[in-house]
């Protein structure tokens, strides 16, 4: 651990509420200190002190990552149980696991910061939290799960190989692990969807339908242009954020435009064309109407994720309860209730 | 594509992993905790594992898994039947995984004298161990648990308890059970694990003493009652390893085959 890191710690820990009086000069010299942090590119971890608009910011960010692992489970499970061969039924429900996982290191990672996992549960269920709008998208055909792989990962493994350079620590962590897992996502789906575009003349077809239909609402995974994203400029400040949306979407453009020419299939998408002075690929207007629409709850499948997600929470409630009450049972804890009765 | 005398138990314990490992496919997104998810999935790809290598024993899996009719499936109807609550899946596993163990133990202990299951029977029953030990965990948690957990684990032990007696018949013979195996039919030896000219050589009454001591400590440990009604009847027991399934096993192939067969000679 650094100097600065032990001179953040030592005495300024998040329940240490500043002594009355004396609170604004104490809570000015620690923010100097973590800004001088974040400027060092030292990490801030969990008994650090640090604003609580960052604190707010990371927990929401986390929180929505998180949430946006475990529903979009779904658009994949959806294909699992007639995946086409046993090796590609083996990849798929490895893959739906690996969300799973990925699911539960975010939700421990915004844990560090004193937010559990059912807290942000309930935020979810009750619409107050949300996911990326990428997963209200049906998968129609087998190929949607290959799409889904190159296109879906691989926007957001352009979005998330920065933040495992993020300023908060746990979360810079738990990043590395996941990128990792992402990009054999995304080479599985790349490689399924090869096989496709390679195979009968009808599996070609399935497979260009299945781009068409997830080229635009992949773009829109980078979220609102510069000038109109709301938390972008202080993100960047914080060095949670590291480059701006539309830089990372350009990026994405650059890689997939080869990528589709290897693989035999066209992105839907008629001004897509190399600019020599720019050294990148110019590409059409995006439908930012429908990226609203699909935020605002419009999309084509966001009741029936929700609806789900909220089906199996219910569900699976007594489960829960269940295995609280045998913990009780054996570990000689009680609850008050239990003791009061 | 038939069986052959020595496949034939081959097939059915690769089938039994193939049906449970997609039921169990069919939690992914409905678990009742995120942990759960990763769980059954995990056990879901262990089978299916198991699965391939014992299909490509018998022939290339991806025909048979896809192109079999329903009645050439030789599965046992408990792998088969619908998930229902998480406690029924759970009484599933542990009836079934308690059976796994228990005979890849034999067969990887009978080494050579397995066969071509060897190498498996020695990977699988590391693996089954630990579904077993889960399916244990969720028993005692649901049985000891709440009333309402303990009164759907109940239920879950009993409607599948019919589907139990059929594990024990001997596997061999290409039209499913053969009369001739007996256990330790195998010239000289009253071998315990081991694949014969007809089948499995294991002393299948051994086995399933051992099933029932080892499910019954269980129950009792999770305060749930063993079911007394029968292990085996006219319909139920036996009738998968013959090729007769239960109504929801022709759905479930449906769903399986659908992609598959709708393009055919395709490779993916």
């Amino acid at each position: 651990m650094s100097t600065a890191s032990v001179q953040r710690t030592s005495g300024a820990g998040q329940d240490q509420a500043p002594r009355p009086g004396s609170g604004a000069p104490d809570t000015a010299a620690l923010e100097a200190v973590f800004d001088a942090a974040v400027a060092a590119d030292e990490r801030i971890e969990p008994r650090d002190w640090m604003p609580d608009a960052y604190r707010r910011t990371l927990v929401r960010q986390m929180a929505q990552h998180a949430h946006s692992e475990i529903i979009g489970m779904q658009p994949e499970a959806n294909w699992i149980t007639r995946a086409p061969s046993l090796r590609r039924k083996a990849i798929l429900m490895a893959k739906v696991q690996d969300e799973a996982g990925h699911g539960l290191y975010l939700y421990s990672a915004a844990e560090t910061l004193g937010t559990g996992r059912d807290e942000l549960l309930d935020k979810l269920h009750s619409g107050r939290q949300k996911y990326s709008s990428i997963f209200n998208y049906p998968t129609l055909t087998w190929a949607d799960v290959g799409a889904i792989g190159w296109l879906v990962d691989g926007a957001a493994i352009t979005n998330q190989v920065p933040l495992c350079r993020c300023s908060y620590g746990p979360y810079a962590r738990a990043m590395i692990r996941i990128c990792k897992e992402e990009s054999f996502h995304q080479r599985q789906g790349y490689e399924l969807l090869l096989a496709l575009s390679r195979g009968t003349e009808a599996q070609h077809a399935m497979a260009q339908d299945a781009v068409n239909r997830w080229w635009w609402p992949s773009l829109m995974m980078f979220g609102p242009p510069d000038d109109e994203s709301a938390h972008s400029a202080q993100s960047m400040a914080w060095k949670i954020k590291r480059h701006s949306n539309d830089e990372l979407r350009q990026r994405f453009v650059d890689i997939c435009v080869p990528q589709a020419e290897s693989l035999g299939l066209t992105l839907p998408d008629p001004e897509l064309t190399w600019n020599e002075e720019r050294g990148h690929y110019d590409f059409g207007p995006i439908d930012w109407a429908e990226f609203r629409q699909v935020l605002a709850g419009q999309g084509p499948c966001n009741d029936q994720r929700i609806t789900q997600r909220r089906r199996a929470h219910e569900e699976g409630s007594w489960v829960r309860e269940a295995a609280a009450a045998h913990a009780r049972k054996h570990s000689g804890v009680r609850t008050e209730g239990e003791a009061a009765a | 594509m038939t069986a052959t005398a020595e496949t034939a138990p081959v097939l059915a314990l690769g089938d039994d992993a193939l049906v449970l490992s997609h039921r169990l496919g069919e939690w992914a997104g409905h678990a009742p905790v995120l942990e759960e998810e990763v769980a059954l999935a995990n056990i879901a790809l262990d089978l299916l594992g198991q699965a391939r290598v014992l299909l490509s024993l018998v022939g290339d899996e991806d025909e048979l898994a896809y192109l079999r009719e329903e009645r050439a499936f030789r599965n046992c109807q408990l792998v088969e039947q619908p998930n229902g609550d998480f406690a029924h899946t759970i009484a599933r596993q542990l009836y079934f995984s308690t059976y796994q163990h228990l005979l890849y133990a034999r067969l990887a202990a009978a080494g050579d004298g397995s066969g071509p299951l060897a190498a498996l029977a020695a990977k699988a029953v590391k693996e089954v161990a630990y579904h077993q030990d889960h399916a244990r965990q969720w028993t005692l948690r649901l049985g000891d648990g709440t009333d309402e957990s303990h009164r759907r684990m109940q239920r879950g032990c009993e409607s599948l308890w019919r589907f139990t007696g059929e594990l024990f018949q001997p596997l061999g013979g290409a039209q499913g059970p053969a009369e001739d195996v007996r256990p330790g039919s195998r010239p000289g030896g009253v071998g315990d694990g081991g694949l014969g000219d007809g089948g499995l050589v294991v002393d299948w009454a051994a086995l399933e003493a051992d099933w029932l001591s080892s499910v019954t400590a269980v129950l009792e440990e999770a305060t749930l009652s063993v079911p007394d009604g029968p292990r085996r009847g006219a319909w139920s027991a036996g009738a998968g390893r013959q090729g007769v399934h239960t109504e929801a096993f022709g759905r479930m192939l449906a769903e399986m085959q659908h992609l598959h067969r709708s393009h055919p000679g395709a490779s993916w």
